[in-house]
């Protein structure tokens, strides 16, 4: 049983977002790169699968060598070995196209239901659409039983349960497993498993992200007191105006 | 050229935010044709007209009553090439969102996602997409020929701009591979008012101290016309159903009214609800970060505020 765990490295999610060279470029200052916290989860589930079942657990990331702490961490999980295309990824498509070159041969194939810096949510259902494999998203619950695969689904309001088999591409969410850290030995063992560096694919790029923009700023707060709860009904009817 | 707008339903009812999907290809000015797959109610169908759409495709098969996420991209993609269309825009939601990317690799079509207002075209194709959870926006350039537009809710005003719409069948070929993932059951709150969808969100944090004490919430959610949310922790203890928890790992809301009650007011929880229009805090603590965020804020009691606030509502109708 092969499972291959696709992450992303992105900013930590208490992150100052900012942009620099006339709004073309995020600004890194000051941020530090986590493993995506939905990625986590997908990475979670893999490990707690391998304790079970007798599997080899792969990472992959696309990213310059900038990521490569990232990556290490996902090892000092549990993973037992590691990719990295070397390329910045520039859009869904030509992440999903990277993954694609790569996943072939592996029974499961998981990630984060999305990134959290462009929330896209679509790379594990352009991969399941390349290798002509299912694809479910956002998976809250993953059990193998032989080469079925039982999930359930988040639906608006509720949950879908669903049957598949292998092999299989899975976006993850909570509560599909509990987030790991790294112990000591998991630590001192990552450093020396493989982490092999492999060049891009080329792709005509669909998409180009030209600019970036900061929301407007919020206004001030208006307090009102607690014994005046009728003061905030007034304001929300005749000032927000959405009673 | 033609713009096809896939619109999903709940409940039997096509849903709000496809419905803004129909407003917002209408806005774009070229013929818009409607599908919706499974089985839906004619009345709902030619409603679809007022929004903008001059025909609606009915695709009825039984086995897309239920949303298999493939399948469905393979029977848009098909109407699409029957459609001469070249455009594709629809709701981002839990189906919407994994199916317009299988039907971007199928057409090989530029793809935006979360996109929040309509696009420019006065140099290339580009649209306003919303990023690092709602804190962030960018600009994407749309550069193939083909085009695959997921809205957020909130992306157009919805407006009535037409009559009813006239419904024709559509005939997909699907094959067993198509329907590669089985559902065998689907455990929906029905009647209520859905999270992602709703105008008006009363949420709950650890601050309420157990779920015994939702029904106060719940009385001002049904007093509103509201959903009810909730916070992380709240949801990882088990308090409230999963499907309730709000912020950067949890459902996103973008409210006209969003009213946080016993919540902090955590990074990761604000990201989930920067979108909303008007923000109230009730909070005890008055330094709670989640003032900050808001329009209007409370001092005080949940367990005495939020009453009086349900009464307040009550006697201004
Ligand atoms: C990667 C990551 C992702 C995360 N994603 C999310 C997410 O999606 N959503 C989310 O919510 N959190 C998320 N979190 C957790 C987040 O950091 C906070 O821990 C969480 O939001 C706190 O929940 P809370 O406000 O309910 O609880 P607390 O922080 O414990 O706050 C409780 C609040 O209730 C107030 N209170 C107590 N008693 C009363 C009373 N009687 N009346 C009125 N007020 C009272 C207190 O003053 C306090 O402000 C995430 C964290 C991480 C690290």
């Amino acid at each position: 049983m092969k499972i291959l765990v696709c992450i992303s490295h992105v900013p930590d999610t208490t992150s100052k977002i900012n942009f620099v060279e006339n709004n073309t470029k995020f600004d890194t200052a000051g941020v530090q790169f986590i493993i995506g916290p939905y990625d986590d989860y997908a990475l979670a589930r893999a490990i707690e699968l391998k304790e079970t079942l007798s599997a080899t657990v792969t990472v992959l990331n696309v990213g310059l060598a900038e990521t490569e702490p990232t990556i290490r961490k996902a090892l000092a999980i549990g993973a037992d070995d590691a990719i990295r295309v070397n390329a910045v990824p520039t859009d869904s498509f030509f992440v999903a196209t990277q993954i694609a070159e790569h996943a072939k041969g592996y029974d499961l194939i998981l990630m984060g239901r999305e990134s959290i810096d462009y929330n896209s949510g679509v790379v594990h259902s352009m991969v399941g659409e390349l290798l002509g494999l299912p694809s479910v998203s956002p998976v809250m619950k993953l059990d193998l039983e032989g080469t079925t695969v039982k999930m359930q689904r988040e639906i608006e309001g509720g949950k879908e349960s669903l049957e598949a088999t292998l092999p299989l591409i899975a976006g993850c969410q909570e509560p599909i497993a509990e987030w790991k850290i790294p112990n000591m030995r998991g630590i001192m063992s990552a450093r020396t498993k493989p982490l092999t560096v492999v060049d891009p694919k080329a792709v005509d790029a669909p998409v180009n992200f030209q600019k970036y923009e900061l929301p407007p700023p919020k206004g001030a707060v208006k307090m009102i007191s607690e014994d005046n709860v009728a003061e905030l009904v007034t304001l929300l009817k005749n000032e927000a105006k959405v009673l | 050229m033609a713009i096809l707008v896939f619109v999903e339903s709940a409940d039997g009812k096509i849903k709000k935010t496809s419905l803004e999907a129909v407003a917002y290809a209408h806005a774009m000015g070229d013929k818009v044709t409607a599908i919706a797959l499974g089985t839906i109610d004619k009345a709902e169908l030619t409603a679809v007209g007022k929004y903008g759409a001059s025909k609606v495709l009915t695709v009825s098969d039984e086995r897309l009553n239920q949303g298999v996420i493939r399948a469905y991209a393979a029977v848009l993609a098909q109407a699409i090439q029957a459609e001469s269309a070249d455009t594709l825009v629809l709701a981002n939601s839990s189906l919407g969102t994994p199916v317009a990317a299988s039907v971007a690799v199928k057409i090989g079509a530029s793809l935006a996602s979360n996109v929040v207002g309509l696009p420019d075209t006065s140099s290339g194709f580009v649209v306003k997409q919303s990023i690092y959870t709602g804190k962030a926006f960018a600009m994407v350039e749309m550069k193939n020929q083909k085009k695959v537009i997921g809205i957020k809710k909130n992306a157009v005003e919805l407006k009535e701009v037409g009559g009813d719409a006239t419904v024709s069948d559509f005939t997909a070929n699907l094959t067993d591979a198509d329907f590669g993932t089985k559902i065998t059951a689907t455990e929906k709150a029905t009647g209520d008012i859905l999270l992602p969808e709703a105008e008006i969100v009363v949420s709950g944090g650890r601050g309420m101290k157990g779920p015994e004490h939702w029904g106060i919430l719940e009385d001002l959610a049904k007093t509103l016309g509201a959903a009810t949310g909730c916070s992380k922790p709240v949801s990882d203890i088990g308090w409230r159903p999963h499907h309730e928890h709000v912020g950067q790992t949890g459902v996103k809301v973008a409210p006209q009214l969003y009213i946080a009650v016993g919540i902090s007011g955590a990074i990761q929880h604000l990201a989930g609800v920067n979108s909303s229009k008007y923000i109230v805090v009730i909070n005890k603590d008055p330094e709670a970060p989640f003032f900050k965020a808001a329009d209007y804020g409370i001092v005080g009691d949940a367990f005495t505020v939020v009453p009086k606030l349900t009464d307040a509502i009550k006697a201004s109708k």
